[in-house]
């Protein structure tokens, strides 16, 4: 039995893909512990920066949501939401966009709006927040996701956000100069878009994960790359550093109650 | 020239039915002790504006007092649904709730267009996505120098916007840090404004030459409500309360069990509720 959840390989493996130069846009829940892992270990200079206007923080414990105080004590300034969105993201500032999500399609166009009809919705979801600009104006966009046949669909109910849209050069025919999704990383594998269609294709597998299984959890016929890689396994060092995080973050959320 | 009026008092002289209401604070210096009082009032027909719509929009919507709503990203932070907004939406109980959907760059816009006075906001957004097929007020505009395709939608300028302050000075001036959100740009471009505030100080010291200020004769009304963003944080003087979140889920989820929650919590009681709940999560 491996010694880390799959959740953990996720989460390890989102942050690996961070850098200490990057500008980082964060989203919340899954991004955000992959982002601060990634400052917590390989990457300690990574500028994170969250939409309530928190410039460089540095919080010690996981917020609970995008403008908990601890992003503010510990960020480098904080600014307006509307300067956060026009100058900084609009304005080209952001080199990495990492998102969730709650449905995803082959091309990496992301749902959080409705499940079922627009008017008459099965399920109203949150809605797009900073996303569907976030996606357009970042650089790049990593995406973080667990993967199963409820979020990875056919063809999405909605689109929040754009992704390669129907593929190939879609972004740049509605004149976005931005990479789009370069990296969707789940708690199986980790896909990257294929360099002609932009079809999102698996190029590392999780350790101990099976094709198979990749397959019984997605929504689409899945393409494989060439050459699949396997998966580094987390290191003692970024499972360290990971179980730190989210036992101070719930003592710290925990002690309120 | 704003005038410090008790909570009644200012909901009053500031909020009437039908009008249209931003209630702003990106997740700090939410305003709930105001929206209280709304529910409180019982006023009808708003058209309730908010980037973040979380308790206390899922409160108002919940108790009927909302026939409209336009916001961004409608969630109870860290948590999930907003399950009495879902039920407006889903089912139409207590009854239909019109929405009217952006995302939060186009929100922040029309906020700033409209403290600027402009009629439209104009920025690069919606492009390759559903919401301008199912909102008829997202448009594109072509730049006249570049050709460049943008996206425009009308500014925002409420009848009323609430916020939430940490101070107000004797001369009714507002002050505000920390995550200042969209705060400053609502009050200027609403017609009235209603701000809560920790407390009332002689002077603001010590502040920075560029702290947020609101000047008196921007502001209609002041009310004095220590405590009155909880289970919001006022930065300084208490924590987000983030147990209460997490446990608004499950009071949320059920019809009855809202409307007695309401009952206790909030029909049946005052602005004074507020003080004990800061006082339980003063800031170290």
């Amino acid at each position: 039995m491996a010694g880390y959840t799959p959740n953990e390989m996720m989460t390890v493996a989102a942050a690996r893909a961070l850098k200490s130069s990057d500008v980082c846009f964060v989203g919340i829940g899954q991004p955000s512990a992959a982002c601060n892992l990634a400052r917590l270990t390989h990457a300690p200079d990574i500028t994170l920066i969250y939409e309530s206007g928190t410039i460089a923080t540095k919080p010690n414990i996981l917020p609970l949501s995008i403008g908990d105080g601890e992003l503010c004590e510990t960020a480098l300034t904080t600014v307006s939401v509307p300067e956060m969105f026009r100058y900084w993201l609009q304005g080209g500032r952001i080199t990495i966009g990492f998102l969730g999500g709650a449905q995803i399609d082959k091309y990496a166009n992301l749902n959080t709006t409705v499940v079922g009809p627009y008017d008459k919705p099965k399920v109203r979801l949150p809605g797009g927040g900073g996303a569907p600009e976030i996606a357009i104006s970042c650089r790049e966009i990593f995406i973080i996701m667990s993967q199963g046949k409820r979020g990875f669909v056919e063809k999405l109910d909605f689109f929040t956000s754009l992704g390669h849209g129907e593929g190939g050069a879609y972004r740049e025919k509605l004149g976005v100069t931005t990479m789009g999704p370069t990296r969707l990383i789940t708690d199986l594998c980790i896909f990257e878009p294929d360099p002609q269609s932009k079809e999102m294709t698996v190029t590392s597998i999780h350790p101990g994960v099976s094709r198979d299984q990749i397959d019984a959890n997605t929504g689409w016929r899945v393409r494989y790359a060439n050459a699949v890689a396997e998966t580094p396994e987390p290191r003692a060092d970024e499972l360290a550093a990971l179980r730190e995080l989210h036992a101070r973050t719930k003592r710290a959320h925990g002690d309120q109650a | 020239m704003s005038q410090v009026l008790s909570l009644a008092a200012a909901v009053e002289a500031t909020i009437r039915d039908g009008d249209s209401v931003a209630m702003e604070g990106f997740t700090h210096l939410i305003p709930h002790a105001a929206g209280h009082e709304v529910i409180r009032q019982r006023r009808k027909h708003l058209n309730l504006i908010r980037m973040t719509p979380d308790i206390i929009y899922d409160q108002l919507i919940g108790m009927g007092c909302a026939d409209k709503l336009m916001f961004s990203w409608g969630g109870n932070p860290g948590v999930g649904s907003l399950h009495r907004m879902r039920d407006a939406v889903e089912n139409g109980w207590p009854h239909a709730l019109e929405i009217e959907e952006h995302s939060h760059a186009a929100m922040a816009n029309a906020y700033e267009a409209g403290a600027a006075g402009l009629p439209c906001a104009i920025f690069r957004g919606y492009i390759g996505v559903d919401l301008p097929k199912v909102n008829p007020n997202i448009k594109r505009i072509t730049c006249p120098f570049t050709g460049e395709q943008l996206a425009a939608i009308p500014s925002i300028r409420p009848d009323v916007a609430v916020i939430h302050a940490q101070k107000a000075d004797r001369a009714g001036n507002v002050f505000m840090e920390g995550i200042v959100g969209v705060q400053k740009h609502a009050v200027l471009a609403a017609k009235r404004s209603l701000v809560t505030v920790e407390e009332i100080v002689d002077e603001f010291s010590p502040r920075s030459l560029n702290a947020t200020i609101l000047p008196a004769w921007t502001v209609t009304a002041i009310a004095v409500v220590p405590g009155g963003a909880h289970p919001s944080y006022a930065h300084g003087y208490y924590m987000r309360d983030n147990a209460y979140y997490k446990a608004w889920d499950a009071v949320a989820r059920d019809r009855d069990g809202f409307l007695a929650w309401m009952k206790t919590n909030v029909l049946d009681k005052g602005p004074e509720v507020f003080a004990a709940q800061r006082q339980r999560l003063a800031a170290a």
